[in-house]
This record gives C-alpha cells, structure tokens and sequence, in this order.
C-alpha cells in the first residue's frame, strides 16, 4: 500500500508495526507498571543508571529488541541503508546517548509513552527533538553531506 | 517470573514492531526527518500506530490499582518542563538527524545489521556514560 504522493512510504507497513510497538508498551505499562523507554531500559541494563526499573526487566526488555527483529528478520528480509561512513554513527550515538539522558527519554518513551499520556514534559521533548532532527537533516542536506 | 516473561515478550514485540515498520532503516527515518527534502511519512503512521494502543492503554491503567505483575506503577511525572529537557531533547534530536538511528531500532539492529548497531550503540552508551560522570 502506497500513500498518495509519496510513492516510497510504507503507511500500513508502519501503522501494523506502530500497532504492534504499541502492544509492547501496553504490556510494559499495564503488565509491569513501567514505562518501556528504550533510552532509560538500555542506560539501566548496562548499569549505566542505578535506580529505576529492576535489572532483570531491563536486560530482558533489551535482550527481546534484539530477539524480535532477529525472528521477524528471518521471516522477511529487513531493509536498512546505514550511514555511508562510520563517523555518522559515532557523533550520531554520542549525541543521542548524552541527550536522552539529559532529557530523560527518546522516541519510545516521551515520544510513543509520553504524547499518548498527554504529559506535557513528553509533548514539549517530542516537538523539540522533532524540530532538532528536522534542523539537523536540512543543515546535512544543505552543507552537500545528504545521504 | 512472570515479570521476566512480559519483559522479554514486550521487547520482543516492540523489535518486531520496529522491523515492520521500517524502523529499523536508517534511510526511512532520516527520510522522515527530511521534511524539507524528499519528505517520507512513515514515521507519522508507525506513531499513530502505536499512540493509538497506548491510549487505551493509558485509559485502563487510570482503572487498575497494581500493574498485573506488580505492586505498584512507577511513572514518571509529566509537568516539569526545564532546560534539561528541552537541551536534552535538542542533542537527541542533532544525533537522530545525523544517523537516522534513535536507542530502539539501533538495539534492535545489533541482531540484524551487527557492524552499523554495535559502532552506534556502543557511542551511545558511552554518551550515556559521559552523562552520568558529568552530571552533578
């Protein structure tokens, strides 16, 4: 299914996947009473971060991300077209880990847990990392780095 | 053990979720963020998607007074608004736009594409870690 005027967007494709992205935060809110923030998860299943959900979810939580595109890999080939140089994901990784820690979340948690909560910390989080992402890709495109 | 199981079966669920939606292509999100370029909106159905659940969600945890597996819900507050936040969501943001990857789909891609994942995730752990040191 194609959506009209944009003949490389998958809108089924991505709406079943959020669908299921979300089933996986439900059973993390109502099954353990937490919130599935990828970024908090990762920080606390590498004992970056003490407090916040027991380590045995976060390592699990994290183990099944990988398990999960694995299985669904392996039925179906997973299309992904990475940075053309390795220094993208340093600086990328680098900017990404510092800054969801300093803002407390990232996509999953303010953006998938936090908007549909309505909670006004994760609206204001998602809009600015949003715009940022939107500034940050313009600058690349326009300094001729696009890729 | 039931808190284990739900744990694995939540991140599993969330990875496949992210393969099928194109997730976990860095091409596809940073096409997303090309809003002014040639603009892909993916991104939006994979969020409508998965808010749509969550509401609902979010709708029958206000009903319940324990998770199913739990004794209580430990939820983050959702009214401060401050310079970290927003500092922190503009650094998230210069890091998404610079690799199209964010902490889900690059988790979920050291199972896939091990090279790319391993040099992000292993940077944003050490972002994560610098954080932490410097945070007072």
């Amino acid at each position: 299914m194609t959506f009209p005027g944009f003949p490389d967007a998958a809108p089924l494709d991505g709406f079943l996947g959020g669908l299921m992205i979300g089933l996986a935060a439900a059973i993390m809110l109502l099954g353990l009473g937490r919130i599935a923030g990828v970024s908090g998860l990762a920080s606390r299943a590498m004992l970056i971060e003490r407090g916040g959900a027991p380590w045995p979810v976060a390592i699990l939580f994290v183990a099944g991300l990988v398990l999960g595109a694995i299985l669904f890999g392996a039925a179906e080939p997973i299309e992904a077209v990475f940075p053309p140089h390795w220094g993208w994901l340093v600086a990328g990784g680098l900017f990404v880990g510092y800054g969801t820690r300093l803002g407390s979340g990232c996509t999953s948690g303010h953006g998938v847990c936090g908007m549909s909560r309505l909670s006004p910390r994760s609206l204001v989080a998602t809009g600015v990392f949003m715009a940022s992402g939107i500034a940050t890709v313009a600058l690349v495109n326009a300094l001729g780095y696009g890729w | 053990m039931m808190r284990a199981f739900l744990a694995l079966v939540s991140g599993a669920i969330f990875g496949a979720g992210l393969a099928l939606s194109g997730m976990m292509n860095p091409a596809r999100v940073r096409g997303f963020l090309d809003l002014f370029g040639d603009w892909d909106p993916t991104l939006a159905f994979v969020m409508g998607g998965a808010m749509l659940v969550m509401a609902v969600a979010w709708i029958v945890q206000r009903r319940m007074a324990a998770p199913a597996a739990g004794s209580d819900f430990h939820l983050p507050g959702t009214a401060l608004v401050d310079a970290r936040l927003i500092g922190g969501a503009v650094l998230f943001g210069i890091g998404w736009g610079l690799a199209g990857l964010c902490p889900g789909p690059a988790i979920a891609s050291l199972g896939t594409a091990l090279a790319p994942a391993a040099i992000f995730v292993a940077a944003m752990l050490a972002g994560m870690g610098l954080f932490k040191l410097t945070d007072r």
